[in-house]
């Protein structure tokens, strides 16, 4: 270990350019780097993969299925293509990928603040300073759980957790459980804990209705095949929309669908979006009945869609029947709202979401909400790059399978960038 | 849909509107708007309420005339019948809301519009109201929308347009979200 001397960080190093994060992204993107010979580092809070080692709850398997477990010059290799795997697996996984690209990854290496310093950056850690002409952020979407205001007033005698903290049952005590958020994560962690024994009340918002199969295919399969997963974020609409778009309502289980009907039939209790406290009890949006309206909607939009493509391309494989699904069933008056003491909620658990940390992101690229600026992952400050974010250049682009061909663009405008400084540099020098 | 084959027009300014969308994105602060009403009480439960000032885009505005309407309660409630009872003005501002919003939704996505009609209904306990039973809201129990609309579009189409004009709708915000509410004395 390198200590500091007099308080004053120690050089560690000076490279072309620093990676932050080794995760799936930043190792993709470090064997671009070594494969154009750019020299860099990784540096890691953690261990490699350290987000998929922590923050996830026990039963939580990946939402992909394994053989879209792909990464530049990686993939799964085991006898099941079509399971998902679990955290353990993942984190196996990425460990395999680390060694295989050979990452120079400096492990339990935090950073501290990133600045512009001259042409480039000077990177801060707890163990010392790194200089380099660009950094790439590949620290992840999912760092802090975006929890509503309205959290900070329930009542002290409710125990609240985010997804983060949530592992298993187990932490909870007999009493009922308001579950806020009706993504993968929400649904499956309602599912789970009614099954348990206790009394589960999911809040519902905007969410993404979605099969696990279709048609006798996994729907990961149709969203790649359809091309659906490759749109580029320049080409859609209203990318800031897009972007706020919440995860599908998926498990990572084969052959099993999870929405609002499995849960309702299961017992619990589904009501509008949280949207506020009042006299001890939690109020809900009478807004439920259009959500879900609005999700079966654009569930029947993306049926259609992979229909029309399944009739125009019915010669390469021979396709199940198109199928669908009964429309999400809302109670005629869905409970408005929740006295927590009265009715014994024991535990709230916020599934509303995260968002990256770049509290120690010292550059002008931020805007008025606090969001990083970027286009499809170019910061506007040169030399600085973001990987890993919701629709960042594809849809795919959050995903591990997105990383590839985000790497493969941002590892080619990183080179141009470099060799035009380096030329700048030189003509100054010589000039 | 055919947008591009037939121009549609559905009387709404879609690119001014899109225009405002783009320039309040870059001066958030102008889009912070006050709305107004007035109400003065004329006699028993009938009282005369205008609406002509507003603020928004960053200064004073107002309506081109003055908007008066009357509000009373029906002879069965033992009150003269002046004007519409408040919470019809609070259907009344729930349908009319909705169908701007399908209009300018339709106008976005190219839908033209024959006919749109909203019929709105409320259920009410007036036990609430009364002091009969204090488990009874005063308000609304539920309120229920029935919109018939005859448009150059397929029934998921409609389906979305109507479903769009509820995300967007300032009243059905209103309505089915709670608003803190503050009633001083001058």
């Amino acid at each position: 270990m390198i200590h500091a001397a007099a308080g004053r960080p120690l050089l560690a190093g000076t490279r072309d350019v620093v990676v932050i994060g080794a995760g799936h992204a930043g190792l993709a993107m470090s064997r671009c780097l070594s494969r154009r010979s750019i020299d860099h580092v990784v540096l890691e809070r953690g261990q490699v993969g350290n987000s998929w080692r922590h923050g996830r709850w026990d039963s939580l398997r990946l939402l992909t299925p394994n053989w879209q477990t792909r990464l530049p010059g990686h993939r799964y290799a085991g006898s099941d293509p079509d399971g998902y795997m679990t955290m353990p697996q993942v984190v196996e996984f990425i460990e395999e990928y680390a060694s295989l690209v050979g990452a120079p990854v400096r492990t339990a290496t935090t950073v501290t603040s990133v600045s512009a310093e001259g042409d480039g950056y000077r990177v801060e850690t707890d163990h010392g300073r790194w200089h380099c002409r660009a950094v790439v952020v590949a620290s992840g979407a999912c760092q802090i759980p975006v929890v509503p205001s309205v959290a900070a007033a329930l009542p002290g005698s409710v125990q609240t957790l985010t997804a983060q903290d949530y592992r298993n049952p187990g932490q909870l005590d007999d009493s009922g459980v308001l579950i806020v958020g009706a993504s993968a994560t929400g649904l499956q962690l309602a599912e789970e804990i009614q099954r348990s024994g206790r009394r589960v009340t999911l809040a519902v918002g905007e969410h993404i209705r979605m099969p696990r199969m279709y048609r006798r295919l996994d729907i990961q399969w149709w969203l790649d095949a359809t091309g659906i997963l490759d749109e580029r974020y320049d080409e859609v609409d209203d990318i800031v929309r897009a972007r706020r778009v919440p995860s599908p309502q998926l498990i990572g289980s084969p052959q099993r669908s999870l929405d609002l009907n499995t849960l309702v039939e299961r017992g619990v209790d589904i009501v509008g979006r949280f949207v506020g406290l009042s006299d001890g009890k939690a109020q809900f949006s009478g807004s439920l009945r259009n959500h879900c309206a609005m999700a079966d909607l654009k569930l029947e939009r993306l049926l259609q869609r992979i229909d029309t493509w399944a009739e125009l391309n019915s010669k390469r494989a021979q396709f199940g029947s198109p199928e669908r699904f009964a429309a999400t069933c809302v109670a005629d008056a869905p409970r408005l709202s929740l006295h927590l003491q009265r009715e014994r909620i024991g535990t709230v658990i916020w599934a509303t979401g995260f968002k990256p940390d770049y509290g120690w992101l010292r550059v002008p690229a931020f805007d008025r909400k606090g969001d990083l600026r970027h286009d499809g992952g170019i910061v506007p400050v040169p030399g600085l790059y973001v990987l890993g974010l919701n629709f960042m250049r594809r849809r795919k682009s959050s995903s591990i399978d997105g990383a590839a061909d985000d790497v493969r663009d941002l590892g080619a405008h990183l080179a141009a960038y470099l060799h035009k400084s380096a030329t700048r540099s030189a003509m100054r020098a010589t000039g | 849909m055919n947008a591009t084959a037939i121009k549609v027009d559905n009387g709404v300014n879609v690119e001014a509107l899109l225009g405002a969308r783009q320039a309040l994105t870059e001066a958030p602060e102008a889009a912070r708007f006050k709305w107004r009403a007035s109400c003065s009480w004329v006699r028993g439960t009938h009282s005369r309420s205008t609406v002509q000032s507003f603020f928004g885009l960053g200064a004073e505005q107002a309506h081109k005339t003055e908007f008066t309407y009357e509000a009373d309660h029906p002879e069965v409630f033992a009150a003269e019948d002046q004007g519409a009872t408040p919470v019809e003005y609070v259907l009344v501002g729930l349908a009319s809301c909705l169908t701007a919003g399908v209009a300018a939704v339709a106008q976005n996505r190219g839908i033209q519009l024959r006919s749109v009609k909203a019929s709105v209904e409320a259920g009410m306990d007036i036990q609430g109201i009364l002091g009969i039973d204090a488990d009874v809201r005063n308000g609304f129990d539920g309120i229920k929308v029935v919109f018939d609309i005859d448009a150059d579009a397929s029934k998921e189409d409609i389906a979305a347009l109507v479903a769009q004009s509820q995300r967007r709708s300032a009243v059905f915000d209103i309505v089915t979200n709670p608003t803190n509410v503050a009633v001083e004395i001058k």
